[in-house]
């Protein structure tokens, strides 16, 4: 069960491990002229032509994605798409039942951490948040609604696409940066944030050791750093892989390599490595009684860390 | 959440008057609502009474909007209102009842009105949470701590008292015209709290799905935008918000609009209530079981009780426009030696009987003799029927929509915990809502929702089930069975756990009584 919240991760992990060298350098701004409103307006004059409807990895450097850049058929699409990603019942829906469980902890590691008032419906008012592997938005969205500046990078442009189609709908997710780029790009380009969150991905990355110091590199000294993944424990593999993968049918056969979960041992110390020291860990647990997910201690299939990097 | 433009416009303001009650058609014309230019301006205060043609107004954008302002509408705004997580968001309450507006009129001397409910502990614990019991207590109510339920066959009968739960009271009974009024100026004094009440009734509602926004960040032009519901009001005014509530009662036009189906019945039995007058004051609960259904005497303070007596239909059509004196006649036998003896004790037999081994460990009630419910010397109210039936939607929620009070429910008054599983439904959904703020879901997303309707059901259900249940074991005469129902009451009498299961129940302290499981 627990795996199947991974599909959305099947996509991250191709840009990763393909590690496409020049994906994009700047961030895309938003403009408060944007629309995506059919026929949509023109788009600011620097853009280029909206890329090809295939979606899969832009290998084009310096495309942006942007709202504006889309025409009707293209917007209708990834409207379309971005409804099957955001449907509760379809595809994604183990990720949306984990989702209020995975923000739970976030919201109240990330106020501790800087001090925010917890019964703030916008704790995170002034807080600048990269989301690691953005897919859809599902975390970054909730993120913004709690009051962060959010910036949300996949490297697949269509997940790009389905993100900002669907942030565009409601005016509190509208200020949303969703940028098609790799951690180690903008730690070339300096951008630092106070929290870094990367959930369900460091398990799909080639080197996870490379990617916890762009992570590292891309938090402020003393700033937050937030990571989920999978336990390479014989329950996980049961569940992630034989279950899901083989028995179940959810996702792809090799979508997961077993060998490259990694422990939470494991994870704690490549992040003290990268100098972030974790200061929490809690496992999830899923009651198909009530259908939900629950924080708890047990770490044997899903868990996530905090941690804060070093001020060194 | 709250979009800053709508916010100026509408903060504070608590009154938005435009043409009222003219019409209460509930099938105004359906027109689209499109592009921004189309509108009129936006509404302002005015008390028009010579805006004859209908003009489309803008109503604005709200976080919530609460379709119908009775008892429970205005305890999920006040529940809204209280909560730091959810002060924030923009409520609109639409309701053509003209009281929400010019306020409700409570004469402390007139007799007590004749709708009233019984409120549980658990309610009282959440209007003293809102800040709108302190208001309850400034009016005539009736806290009772002890109860007495027996019926016609003179078999058996039951006392609970407060003491039996260590708690000081069982309920409290009070007026609903005052529940309301405290709500209403619990959320008039709070004036942090952006609340607007459009004196309407709504036409229609449509979703307003995956509309792109337009004119990027500027929404001044109150142009519906985003993925947002769209509420037509029957004086021409729409507005759009991320959550509507339908706590428009039991002919709910939201559950209709919704396409809910409902699953139900009617008793085809009706309930006669009014107020009475006694010689001395009644601080008891009392409710006696006839063969065509309960009779309930609730204390309402001063002298006075209340009447709630379920009966056929062509026997209430005849009680209710029967000579007064005939009335109070007929009430008192229907409290007393009508249809049957009064218990002699709690068994056939005596409290020697057959449940005599258990007495060691009873609950202190469980030694009280059996009591004589005060006489009636007067009517004092008018007589009102209303038909009793049991109705439970299938849904309370989907995107944009959840159903609270009696549009997700109606149960028969029997043990008056209509309002109260009413009230429980504001208070859960209110927490749903505010958790959903927690972690940043958009409060109109059916998932967060549906953890409201999940809960509610297992509450709201198991209560119909008790209460039907009751019911139908009393509307029939069971002629040698009836010894089985006193001995279902005998037994709750004597057996403590049992009765403690019964009395939490009964005040909404607990989900599921093991007793029913
Ligand atoms: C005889 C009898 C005795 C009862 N005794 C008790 C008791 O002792 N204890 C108890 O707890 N309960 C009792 N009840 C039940 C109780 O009265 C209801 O549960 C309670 O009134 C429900 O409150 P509500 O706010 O959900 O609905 P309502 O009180 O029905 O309020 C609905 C509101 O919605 C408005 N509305 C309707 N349609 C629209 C529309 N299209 N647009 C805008 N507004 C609209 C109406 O104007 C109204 O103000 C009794 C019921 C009956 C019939």
């Amino acid at each position: 069960m627990a795996s199947k919240l991974l599909r959305c991760a099947t996509t991250v992990s191709s840009f990763i491990r393909a590690s496409p060298s020049s994906l994009f350098s700047r961030p895309r701004l938003l403009s408060g002229a944007a629309s995506s409103d059919p026929p949509p307006s023109p788009p600011p004059t620097d853009l280029p032509p909206p890329p090809s409807p295939g979606g899969g990895i832009s290998r084009n450097p310096d495309r942006r994605t942007s709202k504006s850049s889309l025409k009707d058929p293209e917007l209708a699409k990834f409207s379309a798409l971005a409804d099957t990603w955001w449907d509760y019942e379809g595809p994604f829906k183990p990720l949306h039942a984990m989702n209020p469980t995975r923000l739970a902890f976030i919201r109240s590691t990330i106020c501790r951490h800087f001090g925010k008032d917890p019964s703030s419906p916008r704790p995170f008012e002034g807080l600048k948040i990269i989301d690691v592997g953005c897919g859809g938005g599902i975390l970054s969205e909730p993120l913004a609604r709690m009051g962060a500046t959010v910036m949300g990078i996949d490297a697949v442009e269509k997940n790009i696409k389905i993100a900002q189609v669907h942030a565009d709908r409601d005016p509190s997710t509208l200020g949303i940066e969703y940028c098609c780029t790799t951690a180690e790009k903008l730690v070339k380009e300096q951008r630092t944030f106070d929290v870094v969150i990367s959930l369900e991905v460091i398990e799909h990355v080639a080197n996870p050791a490379e990617f916890c110091k762009s992570l590292s590199a891309l938090a402020i000294p003393g700033g937050a750093t937030v990571i989920s993944t999978i336990n390479r424990s014989m329950r996980a593999y049961a569940t992630a892989i034989v279950a899901a993968e083989y028995l179940l049918g959810w996702l792809p056969k090799g979508t997961h390599e077993w060998s490259s979960f990694l422990k939470p041992e494991e994870l704690v110390l490549i992040l003290q490595r990268a100098s972030i020291s974790i200061k929490e860990m809690a496992g999830f647990v899923y009651n198909p009684l009530t259908r939900r997910w629950y924080l708890s201690d047990d770490v044997s299939v899903n868990f996530i860390v905090y941690g804060f990097k070093c001020k060194q | 959440m709250v979009n800053p433009p709508v916010k100026n416009i509408m903060l504070n303001r608590l009154i938005r008057r435009s043409v009222l009650g003219d019409s209460l058609s509930v099938r105004a014309p359906r027109r689209s609502l499109c592009g921004p230019g189309e509108f009129a301006k936006p509404a302002c205060a005015k008390n028009g009474s010579d805006e004859k043609q209908r003009v489309m107004t803008d109503g604005g954008r709200f976080d919530v909007a609460i379709v119908g302002g009775g008892m429970v509408g205005l305890a999920l705004a006040c529940s809204l209102a209280s909560m730091p997580i959810t002060r924030h968001l923009s409520v609109a309450i639409i309701d053509g009842n003209p009281a929400l507006v010019n306020g409700i009129c409570i004469d402390k001397v007139k007799p007590p009105d004749p709708r009233v409910s019984t409120i549980t502990p658990a309610t009282i614990s959440m209007f003293k949470d809102m800040g709108a019991w302190e208001c309850v207590l400034h009016h005539r109510h009736a806290y009772f701590d002890r109860m007495q339920v027996w019926d016609y066959t003179g078999l058996g009968y039951t006392r609970y008292s407060a003491r039996d739960v260590n708690k000081e009271f069982l309920g409290c009974v009070v007026e609903n015209k005052v529940l309301q009024s405290s709500l209403l100026s619990c959320l008039q004094e709070n004036a942090d709290f952006s609340k607007t009440v459009f004196p309407s009734r709504l036409a229609s509602m449509s979703s307003n799905e995956h509309s792109p926004m337009t004119g990027g960040n500027d929404f001044s032009s109150g142009t519906t935008s985003g993925d947002l519901a769209k509420l037509e009001l029957s004086d021409g005014t729409y507005l759009s918000t991320k959550l509507v509530v339908g706590a428009d009662g039991s002919k709910s036009l939201v559950r209709e609009l919704a396409g809910f189906k409902t699953t139900g019945w009617n008793y085809s039995q009706n309930a006669v209530i009014c107020t009475v007058e006694h010689d001395a004051e009644n601080w008891c609960a009392w409710q006696r079981f006839l063969p065509s259904g309960p009779i309930a005497l609730l204390p309402i303070g001063d002298n006075y009780s209340n009447i709630v007596w379920t009966m056929k239909p062509n026997e209430s059509v005849a009680r209710k426009s029967m000579d007064e004196a005939d009335f109070v006649k007929e009430a008192n036998h229907a409290l007393d030696q009508g249809y049957g003896p009064r218990p002699t004790s709690g068994f056939p037999g005596s409290n020697d009987g057959i449940f005599s081994w258990l007495k060691t460990d009873s609950t202190p009630s469980a030694n009280e003799k059996f009591e004589l419910p005060p006489k009636v010397v007067k009517l004092a109210s008018e007589r009102m029927v209303f038909p009793l039936s049991l109705k439970h939607a299938n849904n309370y929620v989907s995107k944009h929509v959840a159903l609270v009070g009696d549009a997700a429910h109606t149960v028969h008054p029997l043990a008056g915990q209509g309002v109260n599983l009413g009230f429980g439904d504001a208070l859960a959904l209110s927490r749903v809502i505010g958790e959903a703020i927690a972690v940043g879901v958009d409060i109109g997303e059916v998932s967060m929702l549906r953890k409201y309707e999940a809960e509610r059901k297992v509450a709201n259900l198991s209560m119909m089930a008790v209460l039907d249940g009751f019911q139908k074991l009393y509307k029939v005469d069971l002629g040698p069975l009836n010894i089985l129902r006193a001995a279902a009451f005998s037994a709750a009498h004597y057996i403590p756990p049992l009765k403690r299961n019964i009395i939490s129940f009964a005040s909404g302290e607990q989900q599921l009584p093991p007793l029913f499981t």
